[in-house]
């Protein structure tokens, strides 16, 4: 009985948290539900993989009203695995969240940032739940504003222009979004996927279509931040609180991603349905941001920044994933999006810590860290080699089925960038690296204690999945793989 | 084609390039968020331009009328707008917070400020 609720429950756990949040303007207690509403969402996303990969997509009818009228909700393989990504990292962030945001808001407002997590979690799950493309675009921008308040809560006051910047950007983006939604609905008279999915074909070939096609890419390109696109998500890192950082940096773009592959290969059927060289169009900018953002990833003095850019550079790798237009390419692509996900949740928390004791995550204070911190710093060493792709880490396994698929296309070429652009990793990498194992600490960093193991063992968490999934990568390709076929058997 | 023919979406596309236009080129705040009202509002009158059926009567159920205009994208729009006024109103609180920070709502102001600071 409970189990043909699980869909709707999904979303409506973490939604209704979000307003009792909202009302209860108490530390702790709030902590405690949303705590407890991600664990709540862990768990249901859990149970929903399980009987996704037993029994085959799931459908739920919103209120009964049967699709193609009503909103339907829809799981299958890769929505159930983004649905366990997203509410795993939300609930292991928010074990450590409670101490660094001490630190890092005002203790007036954490009850608003629990509120607006919440909000986040829901709109984020919400997308990658929904099987209508308008309900989707409802969630994207309930993601999207908890999004810009929770950036707002930096203590800098850069972090509000950072917010604004994203404000506009995002908006944008997901106005660009409707307005392609718009046209399908013009050319088709429907709003459900697997609708669009089997109604386009017959006018794929009209103007409004590929019109359409641009208007979407372009808008959840923003959300992605794909490269020519990026440039509110270095300031918004940078300056949002690190829980935020982590989390956004963890799931909100993933999520994204999702989005794009959804509509491109289930409701387009594909990029080289509709006659757009989208792909080829992916594939110079993945390579662009492979090595731009690397690059300047490498000249950051803010580790926080140096870590946006080296996730710019990251999507990058996930497009590239998208653009190869195979079935090894998109398994890549999904892979990559689970690995990079583990990566960058255990360096920014590594960044949470540093900053609760250091006060600061500028690369040159943290000189001699390794021997104050060596737990902290542990992790962001080994979150680090998982970035740069070094075997027995989950980074290596990413970068395998990338150049795997490259060279199924005979790509000779990309497969070698591949392997070059993950030289730059290792520059940056090292520059933090070398500061805290290699340079003697200050007099004043002598009292620097390690954090909180409240703290470190999340990090620790995060840091050991990504050898975990590293040493056994079977479930995550097994999983990656089957939702590749899904999305492909929709229409490609 | 007779006269109004496409004149919704030529005022649709005008309305979008203006207001994309304002988000784009003006450097104070207030009026990004302006421009990004009046960007929403093209493509509302886009979804609504294109529910209309030629010689459709409003949505409403009775026997004598046949020919009506698409409601979906109506209620669509609903949703949407509620979306625009939240987003302008989250855009204007923080507008007012930059400025309590600043003291400034210009773009360039406030670039000459952080730069002076670093």
């Amino acid at each position: 009985m409970i189990n043909s609720q699980l869909p709707i429950l999904q979303v409506m756990v973490p939604l209704l948290a979000a307003s009792l949040c909202a009302i209860l303007p108490f530390r702790r207690l709030t902590w405690l539900i949303a705590l407890a509403a991600s664990l709540a969402a862990l768990a249901i996303s859990l149970n929903l993989l399980v009987l996704v990969l037993n029994d085959g997509p799931i459908s739920y009818a919103l209120g009964d009203w049967a699709a193609p009228w009503g909103i339907e909700y829809r799981v299958d393989a890769l929505s159930a695995f983004v649905l366990v990504l997203v509410s795993a990292l939300g609930s292991i962030i928010m074990v450590f969240a409670p101490t660094s945001l001490a630190r890092e808001i005002d203790a007036d407002r954490v009850f608003l940032f629990h509120a607006m997590y919440l909000l986040n979690l829901a709109g984020l799950l919400g997308m990658a739940v929904t099987g209508d493309v308008f309900n989707l675009f409802v969630f994207l921008e309930i993601s999207s504003l908890s999004s810009y308040v929770m950036i707002g809560l930096g203590r800098d006051r850069r972090a509000l222009t950072a917010a604004f910047q994203y404000l506009i950007m995002g908006t944008v983006g997901a106005t660009f979004y409707v307005i392609g939604v718009g046209m399908m609905y013009m050319m088709t008279g429907t709003l459900n996927m697997a609708d669009l999915g089997t109604r386009l074909p017959e006018v794929a070939a009209t103007r409004t279509v590929i019109a359409a096609m641009a208007f979407i890419v372009v808008g959840l390109g923003l959300k992605l931040a794909i490269v020519p696109l990026h440039f509110w998500l270095p300031n918004a890192y940078a300056y949002a609180p690190t829980v935020v950082s982590a989390f956004l940096a963890a799931t909100a773009t993933k999520v994204a991603l999702y989005a794009l592959l959804r509509i491109v290969f289930t409701v387009f059927g594909g990029p080289a349905m509709i006659g757009l060289p989208v792909d080829q169009i992916l594939l110079v900018l993945a390579i662009v941001a492979m090595f731009g953002a690397s690059a300047v990833a490498i000249y950051q003095t803010d580790a926080k920044r140096l870590l946006a850019y080296s996730s710019l550079a990251q999507i990058g790798y996930m497009v590239l994933g998208i653009s190869f237009l195979s079935a090894t390419g998109l398994t890549a692509t999904i892979i990559h999006l689970f690995n990079h996900a583990l990566m960058k949740g255990a360096l920014f928390l590594a960044l949470g810590c540093i900053y609760l004791r250091l006060g600061s995550v500028q690369i040159e204070k943290m000189a001699g860290l390794g021997r104050r911190m060596p737990w902290t710093m542990g992790a962001f060493v080994v979150g680090g080699l998982s970035l740069i792709g070094i075997p027995l880490t989950v980074g290596f396994i990413s970068k395998w089925y990338l150049i795997q698929a490259a060279l199924e296309r005979g790509w000779w070429l990309v497969a070698a960038l591949i392997l070059l652009s993950s030289l730059l990793a290792v520059i940056y990498v090292w520059r933090v690296v070398e500061v805290a194992y290699f340079q003697a600490p200050s007099d004043d960093m002598l009292q620097l204690r390690e954090a909180p193991a409240v703290m470190v063992v999340p990090v620790w968490v995060l840091a050991g999945a990504n050898v975990y999934f590293g040493v056994n990568p079977q479930q995550t390709i097994r999983a990656a793989q089957s939702a590749a076929a899904a999305l492909l058997g929709g229409g490609g | 084609m007779s006269f109004p023919g496409l004149i919704n979406y030529w005022a649709v596309a005008a309305l979008m390039m203006i207001g994309f236009y304002a988000v784009i080129a003006h450097g104070n705040l207030v009026k990004k968020v302006i421009g990004l009202n009046i960007f929403q509002a093209a493509m509302f009158i886009f979804y609504i331009s294109m529910a209309k059926v030629r010689g459709g009567t409003a949505p409403i159920l009775d026997d004598d009328l046949s020919v009506f205009s698409n409601p979906l994208p109506h209620v669509l729009i609903l949703t949407a707008i509620v979306v625009g006024v939240a987003t302008t109103a989250l855009g204007l609180s923080l507008i007012v917070r930059i400025r309590d920070a600043y003291g400034s709502v210009e773009d360039e102001e406030i670039r000459a400020i952080e730069a002076a600071s670093d």
